[in-house]
């Protein structure tokens, strides 16, 4: 039993990292429609990895080992954090290594990670990108932490694979309203957190509005398409572990069969179609805000994840 | 209370403190051949340490009874007494280990022309030292005070070290000052504590039935008197002047270990002395501790000088750490012990920590001082070029204090959220909505740390040097790499190991909160609570970590290339680039202040559009020196004009106020 949790534990983590990239061309697709533009082909992204992969990589003049090893590491956080995350199975004998909070921390860590090696070339976009994810960090942090507060009252844990099966184990389909807020509350965060509208533009190269894109302005080549490839992850992370906490059903549990498993996957891949859709619906709806609207933006995520908070320990739902 | 056996761990302890006093001492024999007291003294002090932080592994081993004895010093009435129990040798632990790698550090550090004499220094650095172990093992008010007094003491003459700078002398005077209204604080809770007894072993005030008024009275002095050693704010006014005054090492003697003895006050006199009190004492500590956190950490986002930042990062986590204790207290009063174990051992876990990684970024400090003569954050940039070794285990540093997995700062914090976690089941109406709020800011606190962090790390060490003398810059000497090296150590070993430090601290909340923080299934998981509602393992994610960036490396390299070339810096296309367009500190710290923009007290000078040479100068400062301090000190000073109305100047006065003061004394008596 443990070497087939352990085989699931690898297969999950490369279904992620497989996954990812097709998560990112979905939404890049949506868009497009969207906004009336003739879409790219649903696997562009692994041209992309390819052709970035395929180049010789232009290292600044100045860079230095913090700036070559700082894809690595970005890429290896995402990696670790998607063995984590039960978004097939919660029979994963590794998910225990972190729970919420701790993932959190990992995320965090490929934050930093990226921010320092956008300050090492040292020109002015870098460091201004640096600063300004930062701040974008600190500021969603605590509102990512109400939310799983929310979680942690409701199911009683801050692990997810324990939230999944607390989740699972009620026998009606059960909304609780405090979940309510802090799902609003934690889109607000995986919007800001992903760089996405209307915090920040995926698509643009504008350079006074730009911030993920600032940070890696310098990279090239097999180093760019690590970082562009953590940052689908990353979004596919945040969708798996929304997954996890709010929208649960068809995650497999402990001891399930190979079909049940056929069926989690599924589940999964039906699940990411909508919300890749709601996502890009959402992003060409809103337009992107001012800097220093965010912290608003983020403010506002705190504040409903504390209303759900509120709302279960007053009204116990 | 027995004479002391000769090979007791306590009667060592007392050895070494002794051996730290005669290596001080052998200082003042050539107090100027850098050989002698830099090379030799240093290392062997820096031995003594490690044999303390034995000792102190020794009482926190589970067979370990608490051992104490009565020496022969002292007042004929008051001898001193002494105690060695599990929390003492948690801090003498703490002390010993991170003072170790200070002293090898400041053995390659310290060298001429740089005010006090090296020998003298190495006198009142172990005094220091020495001063820091006695307060911990003192098992008397009287002791105590004496011990406090020393190190308040000798910290002074080390901050003042190059005294003949004028601020260095102000930046003294203001340490030297707050110390004593912190000690004045300590002295009268101390005169409650008795509890009408007179006696002034720990024994008895441990004894001692207080009614609940006099026991907050009590607490409430402990609480001022050792915040402000601690830096609890609004009595922190002091760390950001005396720390970047003093010499590096110093700095980080004080700040990663006197800070510490702080701490150890307050657990000492609140959960060991003083009975378990309401709950507004924990509340208080907490909303304190959690204020404290919060101020530093905003303030040290938009320093420009780096010790400074520093400075004002050690009362952030100060503030945690008081957190913690505030919520260990909360907790005590509901008799919630499991979770007033857990929220004790994240605080003693992060005491442990800051004095690690705090050292160790101080120590830093210093290496990049010497090697450039800079303390200015605008005047570096780009040393990872010319100091790749001091710039390694500055990163260690950096990540560890930006609580980021896998290094020893997110153990503390994540023990530190999952005790708020459990707030909720407070049995009060209006705690259990408002203490859970707390945890959001301890997360806030803890990003803003991260975004300090990458200011500190990005200015100093990456990018392009700001100054072109910059590029002479070399790297630390191979002393100052081992302290280094020994620091960074410990940060990631508590990163890795867990929850061997939570059983070690377990021996510690045992006696003080009646609970232990639960054993995991196995000694590489940390599941503070139970296994199934959080855990997290150091071991397996460093190993998750590694394991996933070395496949990674290797797959890349394997199945595409490993070719680069370099070229000039891309920037959008932008040629002509210079070391100044980077952000500079101030520029980094941007986003804060026109985030928290009405917490500070700016000044601003903007540049006209038709300056020839545009100036800009922003002046930030901190709203408590002018509507606190400054008033206070006018008050002082009127008060002090009044009485100046006595002193007349003349002898035969003053002799007559003596006459009429005995007088009326008799007559009181009589």
């Amino acid at each position: 039993m443990t070497a087939v949790a352990y085989a699931w534990q690898v297969g999950e983590c490369l279904l992620a990292i497989a996954l990812a990239p097709l998560f990112a061309g979905w939404v890049g697709q949506c868009r497009a429609w969207l906004q009336n533009r003739s879409a790219p082909p649903l696997w562009q992204p692994y041209r992309v990895l390819r052709k970035l992969f395929h180049k010789d990589a232009a290292l600044a003049t100045h860079a230095s080992w913090l700036f070559r090893a700082a894809p690595y590491v970005v890429f290896s956080t995402m990696v670790v954090a998607a063995a984590i995350i039960p978004s097939v199975t919660t029979d994963l004998p590794l998910a225990r290594v972190a729970d919420a909070i701790a993932l959190v921390g990992v995320f965090a860590t490929g934050r930093v990670f990226i921010s320092l090696a956008a300050m090492d070339v040292g020109t002015a976009f870098g460091s201004m990108g640096a600063r300004r994810e930062m701040m974008i960090g600190f500021l969603a942090e605590p509102a990512l932490l109400m939310v799983l507060f929310c979680a942690f009252m409701t199911y009683g844990s801050t692990a997810l694979p324990s939230v999944v099966e607390g989740a699972l184990s009620q026998h009606a389909v059960v909304l609780h309203p405090s979940l309510f807020f802090a799902g609003v509350a934690f889109v607000m965060v995986l919007l800001a957190e992903n760089a996405r509208l209307p915090v920040d533009n995926p698509s643009t190269h504008l350079e006074l509005t730009m911030i993920h894109e600032a940070m890696i302005l310098e990279y090239s080549a097999r180093h760019l398409a690590l970082l562009e490839w953590a940052s689908w992850l990353k979004l596919f992370n945040y969708a798996c572990i929304g997954f996890a906490l709010f929208l649960p059903w068809g995650i497999a549990v402990h001891g399930a069969g190979i079909g049940l498993l056929a069926l989690a996957i599924g589940a999964l891949l039906v699940k990411l179609v909508i919300a890749g859709a709601a996502l890009a619906l959402f992003e060409t709806l809103s337009a992107k805000l001012r800097l220093f609207r965010a912290p608003e933006f983020l403010t506002m995520a705190f504040l409903f994840a504390v209303l759900g908070l509120l709302v279960y320990l007053l009204l116990g739902v | 209370m027995s004479a002391l056996a000769i090979n007791t761990p306590l009667a060592l302890l007392l050895d070494l403190v002794a051996a730290w006093l005669l290596v001080g001492a052998l200082g003042l024999i050539q107090p100027n051949r850098i050989g002698w007291v830099a090379r030799t003294l240093f290392p062997l002090g820096a031995l003594v340490a490690l044999g303390v932080a034995g000792m102190g592994t020794l009482a926190l081993a589970t067979d370990f009874t608490v051992q104490s004895a009565v020496l022969p010093l002292g007042l004929p009435d008051l001898p001193f007494h002494v105690r060695l129990d599990a929390l003492s040798g948690f801090f003498l632990l703490l002390l010993g280990s991170a003072g170790a790698g200070i002293s090898i550090f400041a053995a390659g550090y310290f060298r001429h022309g740089e005010g006090t004499a090296p020998g003298l220094l190495c006198l009142q650095y172990h005094v220091f030292l020495a001063s820091m172990a006695m307060v911990i093992l003192a098992d008397d008010a009287y002791l105590f005070m004496v011990a406090w007094e020393t190190m308040a003491l000798s910290s002074y003459f080390l901050v003042t070290a190059q005294h003949r700078l004028p601020e260095i002398r102000r930046a003294g005077f203001l340490y030297l000052l707050m110390a004593h209204v912190g000690a004045l604080g300590i002295l009268l809770c101390f005169g409650v504590l008795h509890g009408g007894s007179w006696q002034m072993t720990f024994a008895a005030m441990r004894g001692a039935t207080l009614a609940p008024a006099w026991a907050s009275v009590a607490f409430v002095l402990a609480l001022f008197g050792f915040g402000a050693k601690a830096g609890l704010v609004p009595l922190h006014v002091w760390l950001p002047e005396a720390h970047p005054a003093a010499p590096s090492p110093v700095s980080a003697m004080m700040s990663g270990l006197m800070l510490k003895v702080g701490v150890y006050g307050l657990l000492r006199v609140s959960l060991d002395l003083l009975h378990v009190g309401p709950w507004w004492w924990g509340l208080l500590t907490l909303g304190l501790g959690l204020g404290t956190a919060l101020y530093g950490a905003i303030f040290a986002a938009v320093q420009t000088d780096m010790k400074r930042l520093l400075a004002y990062s050690s009362i952030e986590n100060i503030g945690l750490i008081f957190a913690g204790v505030g919520l260990a207290l909360l907790c005590r009063s509901f008799d919630m012990r499991l979770l007033a174990a857990l929220a004790l051992a994240a605080a003693l876990i992060h005491a442990f920590n800051h004095a690690f990684f705090k050292s160790l970024l101080f120590l830093v400090t210093g290496s990049v001082m010497h090697a450039t003569g800079e303390r200015s954050l605008g005047k570096l940039g780009g040393l990872i070029r010319y100091m790749p070794w001091v710039a390694a285990l500055a990163l260690i540093g950096s990540l560890a204090i930006a609580g980021l997995p896998p290094l020893n700062g997110f153990v503390s914090e994540w023990l530190l959220l999952q005790a708020f976690l459990q707030t909720p089941h407070i049995p009060h109406a209006f705690l259990n909505m408002i203490v859970p709020l707390g945890a959001a800011i301890v997360s806030l606190t803890a990003a803003l740390a991260g975004y300090v962090m990458v200011k500190f790390y990005g200015v100093i060490f990456l990018g392009q040097p700001r100054e072109p003398s910059l590029e002479r810059a070399h790297d630390a000497g191979w002393l100052e790499r081992i302290g280094l090296g020994w620091l960074a150590l410990g940060c990631i070993l508590i990163g890795v190991f867990p929850q061997v430090a939570l059983d070690v601290v377990g021996r510690i909340t045992q006696p003080l909160v009646g609970a232990t923080v639960q054993r995991g299934p196995s000694p590489w998981w940390m599941t503070p609570i139970a296994s199934n509602q959080a855990s997290y393992s150091g071991l397996w994610l460093w190993l998750g970590l590694l394991l996933a960036i070395g496949a990674t490396f290797v797959l890349v390299r394997r199945f595409y290339h490993g070719r680069a070339r370099r070229t000039p810096a891309w920037d959008c296309g932008y040629p002509w680039q210079t070391p100044r367009m980077q952000d500079s500190s101030e520029g980094f710290g941007q986003p804060i202040r026109h985030l928290f923009g009405p917490v500070f007290r700016m000044e601003r000078e903007l540049p006209l559009p038709a300056d020839v040479q545009p100036q800009y100068r922003v002046k930030v400062e901190e709203r408590f020196w002018h509507a606190l301090y400054l008033p206070l000190a006018r008050l002082v000073q009127r008060i002090a004009e009044r009485v100046t109305i006595l002193q007349g100047g003349r002898l035969a006065i003053y002799l007559l106020y003596s006459f009429m003061t005995l007088l009326l004394l008799l007559v009181w008596v009589l």
